[in-house]
């Protein structure tokens, strides 16, 4: 076995849970993972190579062979569509000298599409290895790759001032915060963290943290809405040897990034609630899960945790305390589906990204089959303010079943695109004013999985867990925006994203994306609505997680509210022939063989 | 502990911790599944065991039984219809020409077919090209006929050193069934029958031997599916 992967699989003590780790080591150094590393991998940890492969396929950014020696992926969401994203892409193509998918010639750059990547406030915008360059055009394509033709790293070109990766200053470089609200409970300035932990290591027992939660009825900000009190001391009422937690940074909706702006503005918040979570449920190690598209935030993250160990309040006997507790940053490889917690368990235990059966929740047996409390980034930065502040100042804002606030990341059609702060009970028309939205008609909340919102109906209505239950991704379209057209690239990236795993979301999933397309190319009847609503309930009841249930509300809920747009598009059948056969469609292979016929003739 | 609840508006008795898989066959009730293989772990993976709990759709195979709840399989129209159509989009999704399949008669795919009273797909049949691997000697894998139902990735393990045999690549629509040649190779005759037996479709098959049932006389035909699950409730 060659030396390289030797001592990889020694970083990791041989541990085959740590595979992702792995994975990424591998092909940082030799830029992908040949069958023949995989090969070497599976030997050194008594696998199979096709179960290795099993894990590198699962992810998108895992790259089994070579694809240039940089990786270009251009973000390809609805939001990046409104922005020039066709432009971008043209000039990506002709600057790098090769199609989508492939590499250039000289076998320098490889091309391949991204979905959403955090940046949805400054799109277009790509990765390029680690890093990400934002609100592109194809002037800007043009300057950096001729840049990195002339051997630049894509660091170099993103950070001329060759700023350290650890530093804040290192990801303002590359993206913009875009914070448009001054502090509520979220981004406050100055806190001091040690004596915050300290107070309350002090003066509170673990089951009065807990306590502190409850009261505060703080609830998960991912999404779900489950009580984190109520969580926490399940956990803590669980048995295991061991228990972790997990903050789940994987924040994959399309629309959203505020964990983006969180981990970079406000990293020892959710630090600082991740040890609260430790000391009340009663952990040992802490892992935060983050998404690969993230990259350029990882080593500034990872000096927040040093910060923290050499200030004590990670590390053994925490701040003098019987208490200890750690965390490892954990890279994930682009899978979407990993935002749900047994499938982001799985991932972190170097396997494929599928959700598990439900029972046994994560909270009874999670990560390695421990007692596991998996919290948003959100929720936990939440916890280090009431932790300082109390319950009741927490409870105090927002409404009587939402306290608190809630982080919007705002993009789309308005003038302020970015993260804002409000206060949950806050109207949807509030928040169209506070964004500089002039003509909203539709709107997105929660991603492509929530929830579709017409301005005019539901303008009215308020943020908050029993009405508009947003994670907080909020996507607006004016009246100029081709409602049909986003809906079906909702569905195309359900389909993309789906792990496969259970048959209505894998299979059925693809049976919606084309009734979309059917009546977009005006070849839908009555039936078919009909059809989509049917074959809807079918994914919700039966798909095994929140990915294949949540797949169809885009559709759902925009026939709902947008009836007269479906509407327009049906047509009636004339004749024999049904409307949905398509003869130039149903002619083409034909066609094309006939083609390749006269070529190989000549 | 023992438990009471309700299936089809029966009352019946069962062990807290089974699944309702298990109690509604002890209690003659067949629930249809293509991936739940009793006394193993579930997989969760084909979801046409789905039944409604207190009016909600749950897979039964990993839904343990609960004091109280009332479990709806046959009385409910539209769980039976949600069932039926799991059965179709595996049809539509795959290329199952039965008339050709070693497996037919044998097949758990087609006999479920059968018991939900499937005529033809109600999803377009999408003729997806997939390619055979014959690379092992002991099997090869009729990949159009793969359901990922991941029995085989699950309960099939080299006997020596534990390793997989079969695995999964890739993701969603792009997924394939990966088969290891070199530990295939080293399967024995016995273990050959029994991935090909575990195997509910006609993915599996072995090269070293054919069937030889005549038609007529073949697995399903002899006794249906149901009965077989009902049956070994009662042995």
């Amino acid at each position: 076995m060659s030396n390289e992967i030797q001592s990889i699989v020694d970083r990791y003590d041989s541990d085959r849970t740590r595979l992702m780790d792995m994975l990424w080591d591998v092909q940082k150094q030799q830029g992908h993972i040949s069958d023949k590393a995989q090969a070497q991998l599976a030997q050194a940890l008594n696998m199979s190579s096709d179960d290795v492969s099993e894990t590198l396929t699962f992810y998108h950014f895992f790259l089994n062979k070579s694809f240039g020696k940089h990786q270009v992926y251009l973000c390809n969401t609805v939001i990046a569509k409104m922005n020039g994203y066709h432009d971008v892409r043209k000039a990506l193509e002709q600057e790098i000298g090769c199609s989508f998918n492939s590499v250039d010639d000289s076998g320098v750059i490889g091309l391949g599409d991204a979905n959403c990547i955090g940046l949805s406030d400054q799109e277009p915008a790509m990765m390029v290895d680690d890093v990400v360059f934002t609100r592109l055009t194809p002037a800007k394509v043009k300057e950096i790759i001729s840049q990195l033709r002339q051997g630049k790293s894509p660091e170099e070109i993103a950070n001329p001032g060759a700023i350290a990766n650890t530093e804040l200053a290192y990801v303002e470089a590359i993206v913009d915060a875009n914070l448009r609200t001054d502090s509520i409970v979220l981004f406050k300035p100055n806190r001091d963290y040690k004596a915050i932990l300290q107070t309350c290591l002090d003066n509170y027992i673990p089951e009065e943290v807990i306590e502190m939660i409850s009261d505060s009825n703080l609830k998960g900000r991912g999404g779900a809405g489950f009580p984190t009190g109520l969580k926490w001391q399940f956990g803590r009422e669980a048995e295991g040897e061991e228990k972790y937690i997990i903050c789940n940074a994987d924040e994959g909706e399309p629309g959203t990034f505020k964990d983006r702006v969180l981990l970079s503005h406000s990293p020892k918040d959710v630090l600082l609630g991740m040890i609260a979570a430790a000391y009340a449920i009663g952990s040992r190690y802490g892992i935060i899960y983050l998404r690969a598209e993230y990259w350029y935030i990882k080593e500034f993250l990872q000096q927040q945790i040093e910060d923290f160990r050499d200030q004590g309040l990670l590390g053994k006997q925490i701040l003098g305390k019987d208490f200890e507790f750690d965390i490892r940053i954990q890279m994930g490889a682009g899978a979407y589906v990993c935002g749900d917690e047994t499938a982001l368990i799985e991932s972190c235990e170097g396997k494929r990204g599928t959700p598990r059966v439900k029972p046994p929740y994560p909270i009874q047996q999670g990560y390695l089959g421990m007692p596991t409390s998996v919290n948003n980034v959100e929720t936990l930065a939440c916890a280090s303010r009431i932790i300082e502040k109390g319950a009741a100042w927490f409870s105090d804002m927002g409404t009587e079943d939402s306290t608190g606030t809630r982080l919007l990341s705002v993009s789309g059609d308005c003038e302020k695109p970015g993260i804002y702060e409000i206060e949950w009970g806050a109207t949807l028309n509030e928040v169209m004013t506070m964004i500089g939205a002039v003509d909203p008609r539709y709107v997105q909340i929660s991603g492509p999985a929530g929830d579709s919102l017409s301005v005019e109906q539901d303008g009215e209505r308020e943020f908050c867990y029993s009405d508009l239950s947003c994670n907080g991704s909020l996507m607006v379209f004016d009246h100029t925006r081709d409602i049909l057209e986003i809906v079906r690239d909702y569905s195309e990236f359900f389909v993309e994203e789906s792990c496969g795993i259970c048959v209505p979301c894998r299979a059925g999933g693809v049976d919606l994306m084309h009734k979309m397309e059917r009546i977009i190319a005006g070849r839908g009847t009555e039936q078919d609505l009909e059809e989509i609503t049917t074959w809807s309930n079918l994914l919700k009841g039966t798909s095994r997680c929140g990915l294949g249930t949540a797949a169809p509300n885009p559709i759902l809920a925009t026939m709902d509210k947008f009836p007269e747009i479906y509407a327009e598009k049906l047509v009636v059948q004339k004749g024999p022939l049904l409307p949905s056969f398509d003869m130039e469609e149903a002619l083409s292979a034909h066609e094309l063989a006939v083609k390749k016929l006269m070529k190989e003739e000549v | 502990m023992s438990i009471k609840l309700t299936i089809d508006g029966k009352e019946v008795h069962a062990r807290s911790g089974e699944n309702i898989i298990d109690v509604a066959s002890q209690n003659g009730v067949y629930i249809p599944s293509l991936c739940y293989v009793k006394g193993k772990p579930c997989l969760g993976t084909c979801r046409t065991c789905s039944v409604k709990v207190n009016g909600r759709v749950m897979a039964a195979c990993t839904m343990p039984v609960a004091d109280g709840m009332e479990i709806e399989v046959n009385d409910d129209a539209e769980i039976v219809d949600m069932r039926k159509a799991l059965v179709e989009l595996l049809f539509s999704e795959g290329n199952h020409n039965c008339p050709s399949c070693e497996k037919s008669g044998r097949c758990e795919l087609q006999a479920t077919g059968y018991e939900v009273d499937m005529m033809v797909s109600r999803f377009p049949y999408r003729f997806t090209p997939r390619v055979v691997d014959h690379a092992s000697k002991t099997v090869f894998l009729q990949r159009d006929r793969c359901i990922f139902c991941q029995r085989c990735v699950d309960m099939v393990r080299d006997e020596r050193t534990g390793k997989k045999i079969f695995s999964i690549k890739g993701r969603g629509t792009h997924s394939s069934i990966e088969i290891d040649a070199e530990l295939a190779n080293d399967m024995t005759p016995q273990q050959v029958r029994y991935a090909s037996d575990l195997c509910p479709v006609g993915c599996i098959i072995d090269k070293t031997q054919g069937y030889d049932d005549p038609i007529g006389q073949r697995k399903f035909e002899i006794k249906s599916i149901k009965d077989r699950a009902l049956e070994k409730e009662h042995r």
